[in-house]
């Protein structure tokens, strides 16, 4: 009796909950932005077939538990099959997966076929950064392939073919669209399975080590759209975050002419080490003559750290990025870093401090080696190498060796969103979400002591 | 010389009675005991993955309280989670459990047919768990690879568990295939071969169909994950390449050329699509005849629920890439394995029809092992009916790798068979141990379990509508989920501790109904399959005593028209009780051909 009404409950409380999603409640479909309202269609279909057999069959069930339960000198009736009614429900349910099979495949029949005017973007996924490619003037993109993957060349592009010449590469996880222009991705990706998901664009797909995979959709409102990996793809997973922004066809032409072509970033001269070391007079006050450091000045070792995480830093000290509120010591590097007029001059700078003699530091930092040791190796080593050393592939800076007092008041300013939340911080948002594996000071103290071992 | 039945074989058949206490409860041939063994370790082993869940629940619901939790653990935690549910808990509890005690009883046998590799079968199983459990104390710990264990990731620098976790991994399933395919063998040769006189196939109970068609799945299926495994340790052991493209590992370009992480996907899916059906069959299998036996009314549409356990069973084979929609295979495969995926909603929806018309015009009896069967049929037809979204390729564009596909499977595969689970520890109890279990504290244990879970299921569904994905240890700033997505887990998370406190109720039931209950009868329910007409209860060694049942009638002749009571056991004799079995009855003169 119980039963049957809980059962009745059940059902109606489901299906109140559903509605109350499908008019205005907060968990429901995140709104379309593309021209996909078929796949939506499909799921309305479905929602309806399934949702009537929802309802009549756990209503049905429920009154037979009322209907037929034990009562004094009650019999079953003696009935082992029924021929008709059993066919009848076999036609019954045939049709109604039909009439939900049919629209989905003749929506995959459309997925599956990209229209021949979208156009050509590239998708490429590394643990755990979205990098975007776009096809220059020629319309088409360059062979690449992971064997052509430097630090200066992340796509991979062959440097040999010339439609990779004019490819437009962008190096961060910001990408753009033209709004109502059908947008073909070509997925790639350099390490392990990923997943391109936008949900607003209802469409997803694995990028997968050694082909290139697809999709294809028509973005139809303007707008800045989280991109996610819905592929597990290892501990950063969920922090491998980007985002796309549809806009006009003028806004977008604007934002890809301000993007670096892929010869524009082979061009780039060498850093210039004699006007380098002059730049570095000025930090050489707190930073040591040596890049060794000096922590009465506040002033972290940099020597040892590699060229492309001092000069994001110093671009990220000139923006804001870093340095904002809260970080009253990095404000301070935001006006020295202005002395650094333009990006020659950061490369320059960044170089020779990249040059300067990586002296290990004595620790100032002591805490539980054997808990930092565990911590570190399940959690830091996947960017951060089981050296220390921190790798450009994985956007981790060098730790062994540095100032430990250093990593103690970064972790710190992460874990308390003082560094790291600037939307502009794409990296530094990974380690907001990493820094909680160390869950108070003096854990992040026996990291720093790890640390201090691996030299 | 002719081919003559085991059963008429009895007089030479030779059992090995144990003489000692380690040959009787340590290793024994006696199916029994053997289940029960296997029931143990799988069902420790399953508490083991409860608690897990419970842990990486505690960072999705109260992800600043539950500090000790790092991303590293979750990921371990989820990933092993996932395997014990499905494969150490799932499969080894019901073929090696109930597989074990259920069929030579129901098919009116002695033992298994091969009582010795029975017995190892169990103890290899045994070697799998300590195998899998000591990838939590070695360097790394277990793998995080997530539970399909997808390369290149499970074996790469960026993954927990990537060097010592994920190689115990690979060889604890290639232990446990060992296992099953030994107790496999087993179960099929002994359903085919040691029926006992009457016992036609179409006389089974579908506890046993389920069963069977299940362990000939499992030997078809497991082969395929037991090749992925060898192939990917000789990937990560020896350098081959067979799911390793051209990769780069952590900025360092690796070695490997030339293999496909989308062939080890097919391999995987190959078994592990079939497997839901090895966990699912068996579960259609027992709580058919609970229902039957507590409703007082045969199956309905026997027949037809035999040849739905076999369609779905080879259909099973043939929907694996359902799993991989968006996994970059050729995309024209999407077709063929919609229309394939959604043509086995049918023999399913049969199945569902034909438990809900069997407690039509029943004479329904509302012990605790019915409410659990009641129960399930409610979550099976929610977990059935998203699976409808999932398979029909374009709707698992948006909801592939969220919330939903979690909640949608563990309403399929993870609440509905167990609920059948403890429908049916609880409707065998008495036969296994002699003794009631206590009613009000099963029922109790129902409804914590069964409005526990779907409190915590139906919610995670919109979670997965919204677009929150799955196998995230923080969801951080994500523009378009509002914060009460947060709120949504928390109550996800609250429900969770629930349900998982709620199962001391069975253990201790269980436990203390074993010394503690209330003697039970031979044939508490008044069931009318072999299993409850043993002469003693528990069954001692070699189940029947002196000679072998006789089989006369299907397994559900209860409420037959004529009968004195209203269930008829199998071995009764036509001259005893009236015989109408499905093939003899003729609906329109309902029921008048009974005295045929």
């Amino acid at each position: 009796m119980a039963l049957a009404v809980v059962v009745v409950l059940l059902v109606v409380g489901s299906i109140i909950f559903h509605f109350m999603q499908l008019y205005g409640g907060p968990w429901y479909f995140t709104e379309l932005a593309a021209d996909w309202g078929t796949i939506d269609f499909t799921i309305n279909v479905t929602f309806w077939v399934t949702g009537f057999v929802f309802v009549v069959a756990n209503l049905f069930m429920a009154w037979c538990v009322y209907k037929f339960r034990h009562k004094d000198g009650q019999k079953a009736v003696y009935e082992p099959e029924n021929h008709k009614l059993e066919i009848g429900l076999t036609v019954f349910t045939t049709v109604g997966v039909i009439a939900m099979l049919a629209p989905g495949l003749f929506v995959w029949a459309q997925f599956v076929t990209v229209p021949e005017e979208a156009d050509q973007y590239e998708v490429l996924g590394s643990q755990w950064q979205w990098q975007f490619r776009y096809p220059g003037a020629d319309g088409q993109l360059g062979a690449a392939d992971v064997s052509h993957v430097t630090p200066a060349n992340p796509f991979g592009i062959n440097p040999d073919d010339p439609n990779g010449q004019d490819d437009v590469v962008v190096n961060e996880p910001n990408m753009h669209l033209p709004v109502n222009r059908p947008a073909h991705a070509l997925l790639r990706s350099h390490d392990v399975l990923h997943n391109y998901t936008v949900t607003q664009f209802r469409v997803k797909m694995d990028l997968v080590p050694g082909l290139v995979s697809y999709l294809w959709f028509d973005p139809t409102v303007e707008g800045t759209y989280d991109i996610l990996c819905e592929e597990l793809c290892g501990i950063g997973h969920f922090v491998m975050r980007g985002s796309v922004t549809v806009e006009s066809q003028a806004e977008f032409d604007a934002w890809l002419a301000s993007q670096p072509t892929f010869a524009e970033t082979q061009a780039i001269s060498e850093p210039d080490m004699a006007a380098g070391q002059a730049a570095y007079a000025i930090c050489a006050s707190c930073h040591g003559a040596q890049g060794e450091g000096n922590q009465a000045l506040n002033g972290p070792k940099l020597a040892g750290q590699g060229a492309w995480y001092t000069e994001r830093q110093l671009r990220y000290f000139q923006t804001g990025v870093r340095g904002g509120e809260g970080d009253t010591l990095g404000a301070q590097m935001t006006s020295m870093s202005m002395t650094l007029a333009d990006d020659a001059a950061i490369r320059n700078v960044a170089a020779y401090i990249e040059s300067l003699p990586d002296t290990p530091l004595d620790p100032t930092v002591t805490g539980d080696v054997e808990n930092g040791r565990k911590i570190y190796q399940a959690n830091c080593a996947a960017c951060h190498l089981d050296d220390g050393r921190g790798t450009w592939y994985t956007d981790a800076p060098s730790l062994a060796g540095m100032s430990d007092w250093y990593f103690v008041t970064q972790i710190s300013n992460f874990g308390a969103g003082i560094r790291g939340l600037h939307p502009n911080d794409h990296y530094g948002e990974q380690m907001v979400a990493m820094a909680t594996a160390m869950s108070n000071i003096s854990e992040i103290e026996d990291v720093a002591a790890y640390i201090n071992t691996l030299r | 010389m002719a081919y003559v039945p085991l059963a008429d074989r009895d007089h030479e058949m030779e059992l090995h009675h144990p003489h000692t206490w380690i040959g009787k409860w340590v290793f024994c041939q006696d199916h029994k005991v053997i289940a029960i063994q296997y029931g143990s370790i799988a069902i420790f082993t399953g508490l083991v993955g409860l608690v897990l869940s419970l842990l990486f629940r505690m960072q999705l619901g109260f992800p600043e309280t539950a500090d000790f939790i790092d991303p590293s653990f979750y990921y371990q935690a989820v990933t092993m989670h996932g395997m014990i549910m499905v494969i150490y808990l799932l499969t080894a509890l019901f073929l090696g459990g109930f597989g074990n005690y259920l069929i030579p009883l129901m098919c009116g046998a002695r033992d298994m047919v091969f009582p010795f590799m029975n017995m190892l079968s169990v103890w290899v199983f045994l070697v799998s768990v300590i195998i899998l459990m000591a990838s939590f104390f070695v360097t790394g710990g277990p793998t995080g690879g997530g539970w399909t264990l997808y390369p290149p990731q499970t074996t790469l620098a960026g993954t927990p568990g990537h060097d010592m976790g994920i190689v115990l991994m690979l060889i604890s399933l290639a232990v446990f295939i060992v296992a099953t395919t030994m107790g496999g063998l087993n179960y099929v040769v002994t359903v085919l071969q040691y029926r006992c006189r009457g016992l036609t196939l179409m006389r089974l109970p579908l506890a046993v169909w389920g069963i069977f068609v299940a362990t000939i799945l499992a030997l078809f299926a497991f082969p395929a994950l037991l090749v992925a495994a060898i192939m990917m340790l000789f990937d990560l052991l020896l350098g081959t390449s067979f799911f390793m493209p051209a990769i780069i590992e952590s900025g360092t370009p690796l070695d490997h050329n030339g293999g496909s992480p989308i062939l080890f996907q097919h391999l995987f899916w190959f078994f592990g699509h079939p497997e839901v059906y090895i966990v699912a069959l068996p579960a259609f299998g027992l709580v058919s005849d609970v229902l039957s036996v507590h409703a007082r009314k045969n199956i309905f549409g026997y027949r037809m629920m035999v040849w739905a356990i076999i369609a779905i069973g080879g259909l099973s084979f043939v929907v694996w890439a359902h799993h991989m929609y968006v996994s970059g295979m050729h995309p024209y495969f999407g077709f063929f394995f919609a229309t394939t995926t959604l043509i086995i909603a049918v023999p399913t929806a049969i199945k569902v029809y034909n438990w809900i018309l069997t407690l039509w015009e029943g004479d329904i009896r509302l012990n605790a092992p019915m409410y659990f069967a009641i129960g399930f049929i409610f979550t099976f037809i929610h977990g059935g009916l998203t699976g409808l979204f999932l398979g029909n390729v374009v709707i698992d564009l948006p909801l592939s790798d969220t919330y939903f596909v979690v909640a949608h499977f563990h309403m399929v595969m993870g609440v509905s068979p167990v609920l059948v689970v403890f429908a049916a520890i609880y409707h065998w109890y008495p036969k296994m141990s002699g003794r009631m279990y206590h009613e009000g504290m099963a029922k109790l244990h129902f409804w914590c379990t069964f409005l526990g879970t779907y409190a915590i299921y139906l919610p995670m569904h919109y979670l997965g509508f919204l677009g929150v994905p799955r196998r995230y240890y923080a969801l951080g700033s994500t523009d378009f989920l509002p914060a009460s997505a947060q709120d949504l887990n928390t109550t996800i998370t609250i429900a969770a501790l629930f349900v998982g406190a709620s199962q001391l109720l069975f253990l201790i039931n269980i436990i203390w109904s074993l010394r503690s209950g209330p003697k039970a009868g031979p044939n508490p329910w008044g069931a009318a399959s072999l299993e409850w007409q043993t002469p003693d209860t528990p069954p001692v060694h070699g189940n029947w005593g002196d000679s072998l049942p006789t089989v006369y009638r299907w397994a559900y002749d209860y409420s037959v028209p004529g009968a004195h009571q209203d269930f008829i056991p199998q071995n009764t004799p036509e001259s005893e009780e009236p015989t109408v079995d499905a093939e003899h009855f003729d609906p329109d003169t309902d029921g008048s051909k009974a005295d045929v």
